[in-house]
């Protein structure tokens, strides 16, 4: 594609105007910005693995790494708890700044966030009812429980939301997704105010955190975070043309709810995996998209996996950066996105003059 | 009457002109209004007879009125009237802030509950659980834990105002700052849950929900002086807000000072959910449903103040009455107020009579 | 290279491209077209006229397959357009909506671009031909200049060329417009209405435009199609539809109609309204 394009536009006398150059240019920037994020990323998943509350020297580190054969407690913290949890911080990340840029995409609204879309409060209900009736105690325990009450939130949010006669329309969605988890959550505080010890289990993990994150919550989610980045890719285009009104990329023979609901599928994998995985994380998913965005204009071309690969670069940063603040204990990724997350995303907000939805 | 003035006014409204004084009146929401007194009247006055010493409902109004034995006094006055009063002044408080929210942000979801403001005061009132020592002892025990509510909701109420504000005050910027504001009280409480006594940790739970028991006139009193204030300021605020909410340039038009009506209708707002608050926790999704609600029981373009607060009440103290009576084990009214509240909304969603934005 | 992608080499024959058979059309259960037929010729430029809700951008949403009639159909050169998959649809009939809204920083040249989608696949994401009709559909209506530019930051009349440079990029046969001089100043009117009219004499487009404005329909469409109340009330060149009777019957409008002093269309020139 690319090559096509420069030789296209380097030929002389072609009716290529020079704009067309200056738009070049915009794909080079987004493809350096793509590249930079990459080596981000295995900058702060390299972090991630290196640092923790025990120190442990490059040199045991490179060792676990590249030595199966060696076998001591430092190799095996690198191994059993730090890959694992790296591993499974990479996904969130990925997955939550992917289905924030889809979100985001489908609604035509720059606050679209898939928290708003019942996956929260779903998956939320999903592990205190694990807790609370099945004793469940676990983060790789939970997992099935959230991913499935992820789902059964968005479904019911979009089959109530689109129930109207109106049809799905972004403000119903919202408004049913806001009603719902207003009820989930009233059953999640039911349980919770009548029971102490599920309380307990759920106050760490709704705080959202990659603490105890080992392989076996890695190979759980990880099939559907692979499942929901495919589905993004593919959807990619088509939110290109969804962005200018449904009649338009319906006159330029894009299909749109078939469109809609893959983005939506890959929205509810995505996130649900991610939430599953680790609990609620807010910010990610809202605020990186926009940040990509400035980079690469609107092209969901570039926008989708530039959110995927700073979410991912976000979420392991701010995970090492709880580790590191409160030793010897730690403070939880979750927490550490909204402090961080907040102001940045106030002053987005203050900076840019925003069209009114 | 003219054939001309006859086309002006729409149908179920009636003019009414006083003297200098005018004004037209809309049948529906006034409907509306009344429905929701009388329901709320009764419903506290039901409330008011359940609990381990019922009593009839004749001999609560007549004990309301003064005319009841000394034990109906004391139970009714003293242990039953304090609970039912905080738990209507809060619905009433909550409804009309709603209202004002999600009239001037010209957006549904714009309620305290989302703006951060809840949040703002949950995180006032954990810490000052959790912080304070052992549940139940010294500060925590007063008035420790209304008062830190109070200042994390006004906090986060100003800071709302502060970071949204940009040569005015604009719906959209308002939610999107409040979003922020939310997240981080959120994870303020959930951080320091994470960090109690587990007892503590329970408490603060309660408290968080929004909860009505043991609350006595020591709550109810200053949460009647604070509304005696801010809603007759409420309601000046609503004639304004018809105008706004065509959007700035045409409320400029139509000769509203933008400025001032913005900072006193977010001000008005955030001292509504504060001193609710303070008083009996964020209790859940009042906010945010009820005003939603008399927009589609009432009809007309925005959620009507008066009708809100009333249909407020009654959500609060209904639910308070259920969480009592028909429930199996007392449940904080929060819980209540949500799981009646959202099946309602969804049930109006549904059926679909409205598909606008307000 | 060829300019294929741009340039229509269908002969003008006067066949039928698009139809309407015995069309209905509904909002819900509101009714708004009713048994309406029409029939549109290769190479015509055709103006849709009407009061206010008589149903013509209705039509036109019908024609360009975006509403679904609840009985008749619409045929698209003979095949019912409503069997025919979208992006076959996309490659002969474009359509531009009335008001479009770009996202918000997309640029003039994105938004050009983003017409050859109808033409690309997984594996031919932007050919040459992509390439060669973004370009030459910018230069044509004059934005080459300002392709680099963010489209809502354009003034309305540069917005407006933008949108039917996209369309022009599509490459269809066929374009269908609703209102495209809605807001814009009478230059502006006149100047996207002449590149529309250039579209049609130089490079052969079939064009349908729903316009307000029965002046400019007058002078620059060769048919014209009265709408009133959901039905067509009348059909033919701009001198056989705009007559004072017709003024009077289907807008209310006690008016003379005078030959353009320019071009000798017939002009309108109100008189009063008949109650």
């Amino acid at each position: 594609m690319s090559a096509t394009t420069d030789a296209a536009v380097r030929r002389p006398g072609t009716a290529a105007p020079a704009a067309a150059g200056r738009g070049l240019l915009r794909r080079r920037r987004a493809r350096l910005l793509l590249l930079l994020l990459l080596v981000l990323v295995a900058a702060a998943a390299a972090l991630s693995v290196a640092v923790g509350s025990r120190g442990i020297g490059p040199g045991a580190v490179w060792q676990a790494l590249t030595d199966p054969g060696a076998r001591t407690e430092e190799t095996v913290i690198i191994r059993e708890l730090r890959v694992p949890r790296t591993a499974v911080g990479l996904m969130a990340g990925l997955s939550l700044g992917v289905a924030g840029a889809l979100a985001q995409g489908h609604t035509r609204n720059p606050l679209g966030d898939p928290g708003l879309l019942g996956v929260t409060a779903g998956a939320s209900l999903g592990v205190v009812l694990a807790i609370h009736l099945l004793g469940v105690g676990t983060p790789a325990g939970y997992v099935w429980f959230a991913f499935a009450g992820a789902l059964v939130g968005t479904v019911l949010v979009f089959t109530l939301g689109s129930a109207g006669r109106g049809g799905a329309s972004p403000v119903t969605l919202a408004l049913a997704g806001a009603a719902l988890s207003a009820l989930f959550y009233a059953l999640v505080r039911a349980v919770l105010v009548s029971d102490t010890d599920s309380l307990d289990a759920f106050r760490f993990w709704v705080v959202g955190s990659l603490a105890g994150r080992g392989p076996d919550v890695a190979w759980q989610v990880a099939p559907f975070v692979a499942a929901g980045l495919v589905l993004a890719l593919l959807n990619a285009p088509a939110l290109d043309l969804l962005g200018l009104g449904d009649d338009v990329a319906r006159g330029l023979g894009q299909r749109v709810w078939p469109a809609r609901l893959v983005g939506l599928g890959a929205v509810t994998l995505l996130c649900g995996a991610a939430t599953a995985a680790c609990g609620p994380i807010a910010f990610v998913g809202l605020v990186v998209p926009h940040v990509v965005r400035a980079f690469t204009g609107p092209a969901h071309r570039w926008l989708v996996p530039g959110s995927g690969l700073l979410g991912a670069a976000l979420l392991l940063l701010a995970d090492v950066v709880g580790r590191v603040v409160a030793r010897p204990g730690e403070l939880q990724v979750g927490i550490v996105l909204a402090l961080l997350g907040a102001p940045f995303f106030i002053a987005l907000i203050r900076r840019r003059r925003l069209a009114a939805t | 009457m003219t054939a001309a003035a006859q086309r002006v006014r729409q149908p179920g409204e009636t003019v009414v002109r006083v003297g200098p004084v005018s004004g037209r009146v809309r049948w529906r929401a006034v409907g509306v209004a009344a429905g929701a007194a009388v329901a709320a009247v009764l419903l506290a006055a039901v409330s008011m007879g359940r609990g381990d010493f019922p009593i009839g409902l004749a001999d609560v109004l007549r004990t309301l009125a003064g005319l009841g034995d000394e034990t109906q006094e004391l139970v009714v006055w003293q242990l039953r009237a304090p609970r039912v009063v905080v738990g209507a002044l809060v619905g009433v408080a909550l409804g009309v802030a709603g209202a004002l929210f999600q009239t001037f942000a010209r957006n549904p979801l714009a309620s305290p509950d989302v703006l951060g403001i809840s949040q703002g005061a949950s995180a006032g009132a954990v810490a000052a659980i959790v912080l304070g020592g052992p549940a139940g002892s010294g500060l925590v025990a007063g008035a420790g834990v209304p008062l830190a509510a109070l200042v994390g909701a006004l906090t986060t109420g100003l800071l709302l105002l502060l970071l949204a504000w940009r040569r005015g005050l604009d719906g959209y910027r308002l939610v999107l700052v409040g979003i922020a504001l939310w997240a981080v009280a959120s994870a303020l409480v959930d951080w320091m849950l994470t960090r109690a006594a587990v007892q503590d940790a329970a408490s603060a739970y309660v408290w968080i929900t929004g909860s009505l028991n043991a609350r006595t006139w020591s709550e109810a009193v200053p949460l009647l002086v604070a509304l005696a204030v801010l809603l007759p300021a409420a309601l000046a605020c609503g004639r304004a807000l018809g105008a706004v909410q065509f959007g700035d340039d045409t409320a400029r038009g139509l000769g509203v000072r933008l400025v001032p009506i913005q900072a006193s209708v977010v001000l008005v707002a955030v001292g509504l959910t504060a001193a609710a608050v303070a008083a009996a926790g964020p209790i859940a999704y009042v906010a945010l449903v009820v005003p939603q609600v008399a927009v589609r029981l009432a009809g007309g373009p925005r959620p009507p103040l008066v009708a809100s607060g009333l249909l407020g009440a009654v959500l609060v103290v209904g639910a308070d009455l259920l969480t009592r009576t028909v429930l199996p084990q007392a449940l904080p009214v929060g819980v209540l107020t949500a799981a009646v509240g959202a099946p309602y909304l969804l049930w109006l969603l549904v059926r679909g009579r409205r598909r606008s934005t307000l | 290279m060829t300019l294929d992608a741009v340039t229509s080499t269908r002969p003008r024959d006067g066949t039928v491209r698009l139809a309407a058979e015995s069309v209905s059309l509904a909002y819900d259960d509101r009714v708004v077209v009713r048994d309406l037929d029409l029939q549109l010729a290769d190479g015509s430029f055709t103006a849709i006229v009407g009061p206010n809700g008589c149903g013509k951008s209705t039509l036109l949403r019908a024609l360009g397959r975006l509403l679904r009639p609840v009985s008749g159909q619409v045929l698209l050169d003979g095949r019912a357009i409503a069997r025919t998959p979208t992006r076959e649809v996309a490659r002969v009939l474009g359509l531009l909506p009335q008001t479009p809204v770009a996202p918000e920083g997309l640029t003039v040249g994105d938004l050009v671009a983003r017409g050859r989608h109808p033409h690309q696949s997984w594996l031919r994401q932007w050919s040459r031909d992509d390439e060669a009709a973004v370009a030459e559909a910018l230069v044509w209506t004059d934005m080459a200049d300002l392709a680099d530019r963010p489209v809502d930051e354009l003034s309305g009349g540069q917005r407006q060329r933008a949108w039917i440079s996209m369309a022009l990029a599509q490459g269809t046969d066929l374009l269908l417009l609703d209102e495209p001089t809605t807001y814009l100043d009478l230059s502006h009117q006149i100047d996207v209405l002449e590149l529309v009219a250039r579209l049609h004499a130089e490079r052969g487009r079939t064009v349908v435009v729903v316009l307000h404005d029965l002046n400019l329909a007058a002078r620059y469409a060769q048919r014209l199609v009265a709408m009133d109340g959901g039905a067509l009330v009348a059909s033919g060149s701009p001198h056989e539809v705009l007559t004072e009777q017709l003024l009077a019957e289907v807008f209310d409008l006690e008016a003379r109609v005078v030959p353009d002093p320019v071009v000798g269309s017939p002009m309108v020139v109100p008189v009063r309204r008949i109650r």
